[in-house]
């Protein structure tokens, strides 16, 4: 394992590890609580239309996509606060034009056929290192945002409308999180691809909401599972020769249900206990 | 002196509804500065809509909104609200006490993280509703009363000159009911009440005016339901009778 280190495509992929993680983690809590992960999905599907772009115009993909997802998450923000019970429905519309958008502009790109693979499912062992440079500011800029506003993004969470009363500015703090959430995605799109990035942004923080007691304490602990799961899955896809992406998210699935099956049985282990008092008290 | 004659809440000609389903037709009402005013009507009636309609979280068709003389947007920093308890967001981690201090959002900076004066005011405001000794508890393992309390409680810390309560008791233990509104009599002597309740005891002991809404309104200036209001809204003699009617509440009968 440690000899893989010495390779600078090993050792950029760790750093991107980490930066997506740490973005993750703090998006990731906020799209959960917040659920907005329909949203999420919508803005990594769409931004494949930027991909495509890229590609037919000779621009950098990336910037392609964080064009459209940016330009996606303001579109379906703006519908969500605009029209609330068919919010679903235009989101959907927007997701499937945006890959198709894509895949029709990189049909039409002459010559050169890409590898798709690398956009769907994640090539973090090809993030060269301009990409970290990118990624640093960014991380740097959602951090500061969500520290900066923190108290306000709690109440905006627990309670839009009470938030909305006390003369908190929701509709500009939410369209602000969808911006931020666009910018994530992007960056987790380079590691696990666009069709996994759902699972990267929500597993973790739904795993940490459970042992958590305030939002700030939930990002952390998200950001450090989402460490553990690429890590633990980059290193096993280099064992056995795998895809990284994919291989991540197995790893992060398996974290899931493993929680899952730890609430469970501290459930089972409660509700008799209580049940035994409540008899108790009945005699 | 022009504070006085301010009207605390003021609605001229609203008209609002969802979607295209009309849900309040028409309503007109002024209530005056330091009032207690007890809202009765059916379930889907709009009472609720009402409210949110005075708090601007939800904006008319058409008509004239003024709370404490201003657009109820520009007021809101001024007001305070206890919304309607539910089960939502309940895995929310977020603890009694950091629930209590949004409750001074309005008073605190946008950007800065709550002062040294929010916290003593926010336990103040968790002693006098008996739920300080839980101030580090997950809000979601609180039984419905208790979160109720808690509610309350971060109405109270933000000292507002209005308080809109949406069904205060709805799930607190009887005990505690009559507390709650003893608390809030109390607390009527600085500020106007406006508050949603089923119970009609409570209207004899604590309001000091009534509407009934159901599509319309009809506000009576004293505590009493008038036959007109029990015409309106069809469930609400329902209520009346299964809580037993104090007989102040009820006028004589009047012929018309």
């Amino acid at each position: 394992m440690w000899e893989a280190l010495q390779y600078d495509f090993m050792r950029n992929a760790l750093l991107a590890g980490l930066l997506v993680s740490i973005s993750c983690g703090i998006i990731g809590s906020l799209v959960v609580v917040n659920r907005i992960v329909f949203i999420s999905g919508g803005i990594a599907h769409a931004a494949f239309g930027g991909v495509g772009l890229g590609f037919f115009y000779g621009f950098s993909p990336f910037l392609g996509a964080a064009a459209f997802a940016s330009g996606a998450s303001l579109i379906m923000g703006a519908v969500s606060l605009k029209n609330k019970h068919r919010a679903d429905t235009i989101i959907g519309v927007l997701w499937a034009i945006g890959m198709a958008v894509g895949i029709i502009l990189i049909d039409l790109t002459p010559g050169y056929h890409v590898d798709l693979m690398s956009y769907l499912f994640g090539s973090i062992l090809a993030v060269p290192s301009a990409d970290l440079w990118l990624m640093l500011p960014l991380d740097g800029f959602i951090f500061l945002a969500v520290l900066f506003f923190y108290k306000e993004f709690v109440a905006l969470s627990y309670d839009e409308e009470f938030a909305f009363v006390m003369g908190v500015p929701v509709k500009t703090l939410y369209l602000l999180l969808l911006g931020m959430t666009a910018f994530s995605i992007v960056m987790i799109i380079r590691v696990v691809g666009l069709i996994l990035v759902i699972a990267l942004l929500t597993i973790p923080p739904f795993i940490a909401e459970k042992y958590t007691r305030s939002l700030g304490h939930m990002m952390l602990l998200s950001s450090i599972l989402s460490i553990c799961f690429t890590f633990l899955g980059l290193w096993l896809s280099y064992v056995f020769d795998i895809t990284s992406g994919a291989t991540i998210i197995l790893v992060a699935g398996v974290g899931f249900f493993f929680s899952q099956i730890l609430n469970f049985i501290k459930g089972k282990v409660e509700i008799p206990f209580r049940k035994q008092w409540s008899d108790h008290e009945n005699h | 002196m022009r504070e006085l004659t301010t009207p605390a809440v003021e609605m001229k000609g609203i008209w609002f509804s969802y979607e295209r389903t009309p849900v309040l037709e028409d309503i007109s009402f002024t209530l005056k500065e330091g009032d207690f005013l007890g809202m009765i009507g059916p379930n889907g009636g709009g009472k609720t809509t009402l409210l949110k309609l005075l708090l601007g979280i939800l904006k008319p068709d058409r008509g004239l909104i003024r709370v404490l003389g201003e657009e109820p947007h520009r007021a809101r920093r001024r007001v305070g609200y206890v919304p309607q308890n539910t089960d939502s967001n309940n895995t929310f981690p977020v603890s009694v006490m950091d629930v209590v201090l949004m409750g001074r959002l309005a008073i605190s900076r946008m950007g800065k993280s709550f002062s040294a004066k929010d916290r003593p005011m926010a336990e103040e405001a968790l002693r006098k509703v008996g739920m300080w000794n839980s101030k580090n508890t997950p809000i979601g393992k609180l039984s419905g009363g208790q979160r109720q309390r808690v509610l309350i409680a971060r109405a109270l810390v933000a000292e507002p000159e209005i308080l809109f309560l949406d069904e205060p008791t709805a799930k607190v233990d009887p005990e505690f009911e009559s507390n709650i509104y003893d608390f809030l009599k109390e607390l009527n002597r600085r500020a106007t009440i406006v508050t949603i309740t089923h119970d009609v005891g409570v209207i004899s002991r604590y309001v000091k005016s009534v509407a009934c809404v159901n599509r319309t309104l009809i506000y009576h200036e004293e505590a009493q339901i008038t036959n007109e209001m029990l015409e309106m809204a069809y469930e609400c003699p329902v209520d009346l009778i299964a809580h037993g009617i104090p007989h102040r509440v009820l006028p004589h009968h009047e012929h018309h």
